[in-house]
């Protein structure tokens, strides 16, 4: 079953009433043992980087979602901050990330923004996702997701990019390897297009 | 491309959904899950939702409330009303709403903003500016308890410290143009957008979507509020919750992508 992580961070009800709402099986965990059974997980997340791991941290729930994910090649779905903290590291915290995809988390360049240049970049903006991602199935026209961010994923690899989008420069905003995807954006606040893509991800 | 933000803001009072004009007159529109329901389906940018009451009565936030609302949303929630500490701005992010918005506090006691910023990210602290213009003159300032309390300390000024202290968005909400639909205060609009390096949003004044337009053609991409344009209808203000289509607000921007 989807079963999405609340470790106090991010609107796991919001997702548990999508799938609900497109009949998709979907449970919440709120600790280890509510885990078992999981074959896909989703990992929300608002707020800063090291307070998120420090909630999962603290949740008793990462020594099991790590086996999961990293041994048990269970399909992962890191959303906003979730997304983040699935690099090593992020200009905005001390703390290590979970380190599943290469890559630092930056803060946007001031300089390369559009004048004036302001942060968050907050609001409706394109998605444009590479040929053939199935996670972007049925998005790859005219795609639009809410984005609410100061920091970006930077990939240490091109091949972890999934999609993009532009703030003064291209950024990626969907990021994958092998069972692990990311994305910037709120699917569970994007309306239809948001609804798609989590469909998309229950049936991987 | 980013595109600019329409945004419903509602207010609450006694759990349900009202509308002012300047500020008094609260008038029933209805109840706040309903309203949520049928603004998802409406596809709506953003919603902010804002309790007049908490504030002046010195009420805790409506957690129960906002838990509901924050689980029917399929848009991004911004909630104001009531907040003190970064307690409450936790537990708010907590329930799932998206940003929290801080106007009163951000007044008599900004570090709450220093604080709330580093417990949940700048991007989820909205700082809301009630301000009216001084007389005869463009100097505008913030009020506070619903417009009863000038401050006079001047919106940029108190703009410039919140977002120093790491407010990630500015709303600044023109008291005297509530619930006139109008239109929106330009002058205000100018000034705030020029002065900030982080999202403003404009509330108070629309009455049609022309009234956006105009806010799109002059500052591009901004985030535009309006509270009676998308509940009321016709000179008779009959409470109908509306909104543009997806494709009445991209042709809103055709001005907007020739600029770009």
């Amino acid at each position: 079953m989807i079963t999405i992580i609340n470790y106090g961070l991010g609107n796991v009800q919001a997702f548990a009433n999508l799938y609900k709402r497109m009949s998709v099986p979907a449970k919440i965990a709120t600790g280890a043992t509510d885990l078992d059974g999981a074959t896909k997980l989703i990992l929300p997340g608002v707020g800063a980087f090291d307070h998120a791991i420090e909630l999962l941290d603290a949740s008793g729930m990462r020594e099991v979602v790590d086996d999961l994910v990293m041994n048990r090649k269970v399909p992962v779905l890191g959303v906003c901050v979730g997304m983040q903290i699935l690099a090593g590291s992020s200009d905005e915290g001390k703390l290590a990330g979970l380190g599943w995809i290469e890559g630092r988390v930056r803060r946007f360049d001031e300089s390369r923004l559009p004048r004036p240049a302001r942060l968050p970049h907050m609001g409706w903006n394109d998605v444009v996702p590479k040929n053939g991602v199935r996670l972007f199935e049925g998005l790859e026209q005219d795609s639009r997701f809410y984005f609410l961010h100061s920091y970006y994923f930077d990939c240490a690899s091109n091949d972890n990019v999934l999609a993009t989008s532009e703030y003064g420069m291209a950024f990626n905003c969907a990021v994958g390897s092998n069972n692990i995807y990311g994305v910037q954006f709120h699917p569970e606040k994007s309306h239809n297009y948001g609804m798609r893509l989590l469909k998309n991800f229950a049936e991987l | 491309m980013l595109r600019p933000r329409i945004i419903p803001s509602l207010l609450v009072q006694d759990k349900g959904l009202v509308k002012t004009v300047g500020f008094s007159n609260p008038k029933y529109v209805g109840d706040p899950i309903n309203v949520v329901r049928i603004f998802n389906e409406k596809l709506v940018d953003e919603l902010a939702i804002y309790d007049i009451d908490a504030t002046v009565r010195g009420h805790e936030p409506d957690y129960r409330m906002l838990e509901n609302l924050a689980v029917e949303s399929r848009m991004p929630l911004c909630y104001g009303g009531g907040v003190k500490t970064v307690e409450q701005v936790k537990t708010i992010i907590g329930l799932g709403i998206e940003k929290v918005a801080i106007s009163s506090a951000a007044v008599s006691n900004p570090n709450l903003i220093a604080d709330a910023a580093e417990a949940v990210g700048s991007q989820s602290v909205v700082v809301v500016l009630d301000v009216k213009p001084r007389p005869r003159g463009s100097v505008y300032e913030v009020w506070t308890h619903n417009g009863k309390v000038n401050t006079k300390r001047t919106m940029l000024e108190v703009a410039a410290e919140a977002e120093k202290l790491g407010a990630g968005e500015i709303v600044v909400n023109a008291i005297e143009k509530d619930g006139q639909m109008k239109g929106y205060d330009l002058e205000l609009a100018r000034q705030i957008n020029a002065a900030s390096k982080v999202p403003v949003t404009i509330l108070g004044g629309a009455g049609s979507l022309a009234h956006i337009e105009e806010l799109i053609r002059n500052f591009g991409v901004i985030g535009i509020a309006a509270g009676s344009l998308f509940v009321f209808k016709g000179v008779y203000r009959a409470v109908l919750v509306n909104y543009p289509t997806i494709k009445e607000r991209d042709q809103l921007l055709q001005g907007l992508v020739q600029l770009a």
